[in-house]
């Protein structure tokens, strides 16, 4: 009986190809609108560690008092040196690292090439084991590392590639900025999207990085931060050191902690901590403390750009439009067969007969308008370039999830659409029907 | 007309549900295209922002130096670069700055009038560079001087000292000395050392174009300071000049000292800079536009598509009012006022959806208000687009014959 429907839909459709084009345009229309704009949302607004992400905290103490601080009292988004570095020495978490971004530039073996520029942060041991990053070769640098203040780093496939051709590269050496790094891990091309732990500065979206040094021996070489500063009231700092005991917030701390239990631990121990400063002077008013996980983080610093938020709703809403375009047609469709709706109850099709074939052949209508919505899904998700920032763009991918929701979607959408216009053909009274022709 | 909205009414009301459903088609499609309308006009009104800067002529090299310079190697190094690149045939000025406008993050700092004050008066955007600064960018000075070339000091990455003089744009001056008073006034950017106002220059854009900076548009200062370490070389064609200084100034720069990185993304013009900067207004306007244009098309499909099926379903009706008299111009007017009852319908609860859908945007996305005259536009074009849509189906009824009062179906 299905495919017999399922034909006698196909028919329908060819005997009124205005109407039937009609509907199948607004569909495809209506859904490729929605999907070419799911797909961005859907890349900026994931979960980027979905494992962790309620597992993994970032601390926020309040250094500039509620004179200085954010709306809302809510302390700055970073720390400064000094307490990042004090937190870090408590090492109340199990793991822990704080981190900034930088650039430095790089210099492929050979004397006649030129220099280029990596990305890259600086952090502490536990970071690769806390953020999940995989290896191609060697591992994360020792604890004993950040404490020695050692000379190494961790690079990407992608710049072990361009350096060393691809090989195993664990121990060889390779300069920075002009200074020498050992290498002691080549970690799989990794980068989260979007990239949580240096959300704020506005990289979520950011190149892959290519290397990783230990912080302590950063701090040793002076390198800069390449990510945001924020600083409040006077900064006559003077120079780098007076910098580092200034105000100014730029480390960014990430803790992991396995259970709620730790965690309220560890708001507590921020809480102490920040008591402790102002009973020491440092800080002049009360504790001020923060315990965000990974995507509160996100929500709170809204890492969605308003575009890709605001052109889905707009997309959602066009695509309700075109659903109700849908309904009056098929209404349409439906009632002008009134006669032969007549004739086959007539001769004893029930309603539910009724009701079944009619929804199959909106449901070969959604089917058709499915097929068009990912012609141009396919097409649009091509050009979305033209749409959203690039680095933004580069994010949305047809993939076998999208090409499946593209078609249920369509399909499902006509067939809740056409409830009414079936429901309003199975009322249909055959005797009417008969007796007016 | 008058007299026929009674029967079109009570018409209407047999066949309810097609009405309800062009009637709720045209007021979602008014709430969107009006707020869709307005999105691109604010977005458009963004692109079009002026800079104050003399776009056309000037190019931005990003320079990084490869190895790890002291401060007094680096200034020394900047010098060479500076002089090299005002050396170029073509070149009108040069000048090495912290940022450059529009380039989408920048610097800012706090401004206050006394230096205990806590709460900013102004936040402006922070450009560090020499006596050449003005001339390169074609910033025009309209109150006070330039700086002299002994003012001029290098300062390296992370060294905070004041500069005893500034330069202000006029959005600033204005901000912090409303009673038009700025030109030797002292202020104090987070420091305790005042620095003085010695120039007011017209218009100069800050580096972020970012709401929170966009609170403070056009509020900019420059310092007397020669930033030494990674920076922008900003360079000032003649007219026409741009392209051959774009290809001499990377290989003069290459030639002066090889251990620095400029890379291929590191050196744009204005129309670059603009795109980059603007990227997110330029897409969101096209998203809207397109939406708005394939929207209004499959609206008019549908009321098409809806009345014809009811002139069909009428013929045998409007050969009977055919027959007793009713005119072809009677038949067509019938339909375009049925269908001007729906789409008023529809147009007053869209006025209210358009409104409502725009005090939502504004409270989850920080976006302005709708302004009248979108409703107003919005409305029109859905009043034109129904009659225009109703039109061709309405002929086709006029066109019935009285005869087909006598057929049978």
């Amino acid at each position: 009986m299905f495919s017999y429907y399922v034909q006698l839909g196909l028919r329908s459709l060819r005997r009124n190809p205005v109407l039937t084009a009609l509907m199948v345009m607004a569909i495809g229309f209506g859904v490729a609108a929605s999907m070419i704009t799911y797909s961005v949302f859907r890349a900026v607004s994931g979960n980027p560690i979905p494992e962790k992400s309620e597992r993994l905290f970032i601390p926020q103490i309040d250094s500039w008092g509620p004179k200085y601080n954010l709306p809302g009292n809510e302390p700055p988004y970073a720390l400064n040196y000094v307490d990042a570095v004090a937190l870090m020495r408590t090492h109340q978490a199990k793991r822990q690292t704080m981190l900034y971004p930088i650039e430095l530039s790089a210099l492929p073996l050979g004397g006649q090439s030129i220099p280029f520029t990596v990305e890259g942060f600086t952090a502490q041991s536990d970071f690769f084991a806390m953020f999940d990053v995989p290896f191609q070769y060697g591992s994360a640098w020792a604890a004993a590392d950040d404490e020695h203040r050692a000379a190494v780093v961790v690079i990407s496939r992608k710049l072990n590639d361009k350096l060393f051709g691809g090989e195993n590269s664990l121990g060889r050496e390779i300069t920075l900025s002009g200074h020498n790094y050992r290498v002691v891990g080549v970690s799989e091309n990794w980068n989260l999207k979007p990239r949580f732990f240096a959300a704020w500065g506005g990289t979520s979206f950011g190149n892959p990085s290519d290397i990783y040094i230990p912080i302590s021996r950063a701090m040793d070489l002076r390198v800069d931060t390449a990510g945001s500063n924020s600083c409040r009231g006077h900064i006559d700092y003077g120079d780098w050191d007076g910098w580092l005991q200034s105000n100014c917030v730029w480390v960014i701390p990430w803790v992991q902690l396995d259970s709620t239990a730790e965690a309220e631990q560890y708001q507590q121990f921020l809480e102490g901590y920040a008591a402790d400063q102002q009973r020491a002077g440092r800080y002049g008013w009360a504790p001020n403390v923060r315990l965000r996980n990974v995507m509160q983080w996100l929500d709170y610093l809204h890492v969605v750009p308003q575009e890709s938020s605001v052109s889905l709703l707009v997309a959602l809403g066009f695509f309700a439009i075109c659903l109700i375009n849908t309904i009056g047609l098929l209404l349409a469709k439906f009632l002008r067969r009134s006669g032969e709706i007549g004739v086959r109850r007539a001769l004893g099709a029930s309603r539910r007969e009724i009701y079944l074939q009619y929804l199959i052949e909106a449901g070969t209508v959604g089917f058709a308008g499915g097929l068009l919505g990912l012609l141009l899904t396919a097409l649009g998700i091509s050009g979305v370039g033209l749409l959203f920032q690039p680095q933004i763009a580069r994010l949305a991918h047809l993939d076998i999830t999208l090409v499946g929701l593209t078609l249920l979607v369509s399909i499902f959408a006509t067939v809740v659409a056409a409830l009414y216009p079936t429901w309003r053909a199975a009322q249909v009274q055959p005797a009417w029907q008969l007796k007016s022709n | 007309m008058m007299p026929q909205i009674k029967p079109i009414l009570s018409a209407l009301r047999r066949h309810k549900a097609g009405a309800v459903l062009i009637a709720l088609q045209t007021a979602l499609t008014l709430a969107i295209v009006c707020n869709a309308l307005f999105i691109i006009q604010q977005r458009v009104a963004h692109l079009s922002a002026p800079s104050g800067i003399d776009e056309p002529n000037l190019l931005v090299i990003e320079n990084t130096w490869a190895d790890k310079l002291s401060k007094e190697d680096a200034d020394a190094q900047l010098r060479a670069d500076l002089a090299v690149l005002r050396q170029i045939p073509g070149v009108h000025d040069a000048v090495v700055s912290n940022a450059y406008p529009m380039r989408g993050s920048g610097w800012d700092q706090f401004i206050t009038l006394t230096p205990d004050q806590t709460t900013a008066v102004g936040d402006p955007a922070v450009y560090l560079g020499d006596e050449h600064f003005i001339d390169t960018l074609g910033v025009k000075l309209i109150a006070g001087r330039n700086f002299r070339p002994d003012e001029v000091r290098p300062i390296a990455n992370r060294e905070s000292t004041m500069p005893p003089v500034t330069i202000v744009t006029k959005a600033l001056a204005d901000k912090l000395f409303p009673d038009g008073s700025a030109l030797g006034k002292q202020i104090y950017a987070m420091s305790s050392t005042p620095t003085t106002i010695i120039g007011i220059v017209d218009l100069l854009q800050t580096q972020s174009l970012a709401n929170w900076q966009m609170r403070s548009a056009y509020q900019s200062l420059i310092w007397p300071m020669r930033i030494v370490g990674n920076s922008y070389y900003i360079l000032r064609a003649q007219p026409g000049q741009l392209a051959a200084v774009r290809q001499a100034a990377v290989k003069a720069l290459y030639a002066q000292n090889r251990m620095r990185i400029i890379n291929d993304d590191g050196v744009l013009d204005y129309t670059q800079v603009r795109q980059a900067a603007y990227d997110s207004d330029y897409g969101m306007a096209m998203l809207m536009g397109i939406i708005c244009v394939v929207l209004l098309a499959i609206t008019a499909a549908g009321i098409v598509g809806l009345t014809s099926f009811w002139v069909g379903q009428r013929r045998k009706q409007i050969g009977v009012r055919r027959a007793l008299g009713a005119t072809r111009h009677d038949i067509l007017s019938y339909f375009m006022t049925e269908n001007l009852l729906i789409t008023v319908g529809g147009v007053i609860f869209g006025v209210a959806l358009a409104i409502a859908m725009n005090l939502w945007l504004v409270t989850h996305f920080e976006m302005d208000r709708l302004s009248l005259i979108y409703l107003l536009v919005g409305v029109l074009l859905l009043l034109l687009l129904g009659q225009g849509a109703a039109l061709a189906p309405a002929v086709r009824a006029s066109r019935v014959s009285p005869i087909e009062a006598t057929r049978s179906v």
